[in-house]
């Protein structure tokens, strides 16, 4: 029963034993109580696949890009530390390094699965708000009234398209 | 914050919402989504962490799961948070998760939702046995529910954006816990764990509980969430766990006919330890409930104790037991604790029935 072995990250006695794969290789690792959380290694979902997956070339180029994720701050060196991104838009900043890793990582690089409609057609109100906004701004400053008021029309028909989801209550 | 009623009531995974079965212990999928614009939770501050959870509980628990459990850990003590840990109800990032940290729970105890651990919502539906049927039914219908209210971070061409590529697309983790004694008595494991992997799905020893799997349980999942739908995934995994399930009966029919005195001595011995132990660690502990499960299969035990048995693999873990004291004790006195625990479970129980002729299928049972 006692297992003897000793924590492969420090020096405690080992209580957690854990066998995982990665990249084919079954990996075991003995680990005391307090070191897995360390180590990142028990989440029973996530497996720290970033580092073995990252191509060491296309890291560095985006490195050389000076790459910067506009919302967030979020650099390649930032990734490579974390395993991680930053925010939504850093999926667009890192396109670049991003697409080989994909294509190691999964069946393919395409969404197939669920959708959320709702959400994406209220992404697509919003826009289209904005634009129509501006629009609206735009022949009240060149005095083409007519026009505007055709505008205010349409902007009024989309807010209450939008009021009648659930989904705005949220002051924007 | 007192977990207790919490822990009280019936759940899922402790009295059994299905007839348990021989192999499958519990089915579970979860779901990764992120509220765009917000930086995801590993990157954010303290004030936007608490501006999602605020959000949460607010659309979420007083909306879609309305009358769960709202709770954010950094109200838990850490015993608290290790029971939640041992029930599968947070992750143990989650229970490390500093402010901002929180759990929605439904009140069957179904479904959760943790905020803030490595995306801003995980969404997890579990039902014992094995039942992806129900589980996506049901976190399907959370999902679109929330979605009515909640801007998720999607893209067309790449899915649901999540912290970590490894999650991308669908976001979405399904796996199934089994218990495969044979498989481990017969040394398959390493053989069995390769070729799922092979399959795209992944292979780990129930957390806590160690790598020979303790108490011979493992979860599988998929590995891949991007590039196929969430149903052909969910379909591979019932392929590749139908494969496991079949070498788990294949080997339990040969210990059945080649070593059948070897595992009614081993089972006997568990039973008597389970009945009689002053002290009992719980790594022991796993192992020997894994032979009384096993003893339940092999129809030594009658067939409602399997709900028993799983609702002790749980309740037998260490921040149970000190639950069970009310306070933290040392790790001696819960060995005790523990042993005294089992004593009175298994004391209760009939004896094993030695009847059964050795080298019958596993399938028999007694009537
Ligand atoms: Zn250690
Ligand atoms: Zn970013």
């Amino acid at each position: 029963m006692a297992k003897p072995e000793q924590c492969s990250n420090c020096t405690k006695p080992a209580t957690i034993h854990l066998t995982q794969i990665v990249n084919n290789q079954i990996q075991k690792v003995d680990l005391c109580e307090d070191c897995p959380f360390k180590k990142g290694v028990t989440d029973p979902e996530g497996f720290s696949l970033a580092e073995f997956l990252l191509k060491p070339g296309t890291l560095m180029q985006a490195q050389a890009d000076q790459l910067e994720c506009p919302n967030c701050g979020f650099t390649p060196a930032d990734f490579k530390k974390a395993g991680r991104f930053g925010c939504p838009v850093c999926y667009e900043t890192f396109k670049g390094i991003l697409k080989p890793m994909l294509s190691n990582m999964h069946k393919d690089t395409v969404h197939r699965g669920k959708v959320p409609d709702r959400a994406l057609a209220r992404v697509g109100i919003k826009r289209k708000l904005t634009e129509l906004e501006s629009r609206l701004r735009e022949a009240v400053e060149e005095e083409k009234y007519e026009d505007a008021a055709g505008l205010r029309d349409e902007i009024e028909v989309l807010r209450s398209s939008l009021a009648e989801s659930p989904g705005n209550s949220e002051d924007k | 914050m007192n977990i207790l009623p919490l822990i009280e009531a019936k759940a899922e995974l402790t009295d059994g919402g299905l007839p348990p079965e021989p192999i499958v212990l519990s089915t579970r999928i979860r779901l990764a989504r992120n509220i765009a614009p917000h930086r995801f939770p590993g990157r954010a501050d303290e004030s936007e962490r608490v501006e999602i959870l605020d959000m949460a509980f607010g659309k979420i628990a007083d909306g879609p799961l309305s009358g769960g459990a709202k709770i954010r850990i950094d109200a838990l003590s850490p015993l608290e948070r290790q029971v939640l840990v041992e029930r599968h109800l947070i992750s143990r990032e989650l229970s490390e998760a500093g402010t901002g940290a929180g759990v929605i729970i439904d009140r069957s105890q179904h479904i959760s939702i943790m905020v803030n651990e490595e995306d801003h919502l995980r969404l997890q539906a579990v039902r014992s046995g094995f039942n992806f049927k129900k589980a996506w039914a049901e976190i399907d219908a959370l999902d679109t529910a929330i979605e009515g209210d909640v801007d998720y971070a999607f893209s067309s061409g790449l899915g649901y954006l999540t912290a970590c590529p490894t999650n991308l697309g669908t976001g979405m983790r399904a796996s199934a816990m089994l218990h495969l004694p044979g498989l481990v008595m017969q040394e398959h494991m390493e053989k069995v764990i390769r070729m799922v992997n092979q399959l795209g799905m992944a292979v780990r020893g129930l957390f806590g509980e160690g790598s020979e799997a303790t108490g011979s349980i493992f979860q599988i999942s998929n590995q891949q969430t991007l590039g196929e739908s969430e149903d052909s995934i969910v379909k591979r995994l019932i392929n590749v766990l139908h494969a496991i399930i079949e070498q788990e009966e294949n080997a339990r029919k040969v210990i059945r006919e080649k070593k059948a005195l070897k595992l009614l001595d081993k089972i006997g011995r568990a039973f008597g330890i389970l009945r009689n132990a002053h002290l009992l660690s719980s790594e022991e502990t796993m192992n020997l409930l894994s032979l009384m499960r096993l003893a339940v299969d092999l129809g030594l035990l009658p067939e409602e104790y399997r709900t028993h048995v799983d609702r002790l693999f749980i309740e037998t873990q260490p921040g149970h037991i000190q639950l069970s004291v009310r306070g933290e004790v040392d790790p001696g006195e819960r060995d005790q604790r523990r042993a005294k625990t089992m004593r009175e479970e298994f004391s209760s129980l009939p004896g094993l029935s030695f009847g059964i002729k050795p080298d019958v299928t596993p399938k028999k049972k007694k009537s």
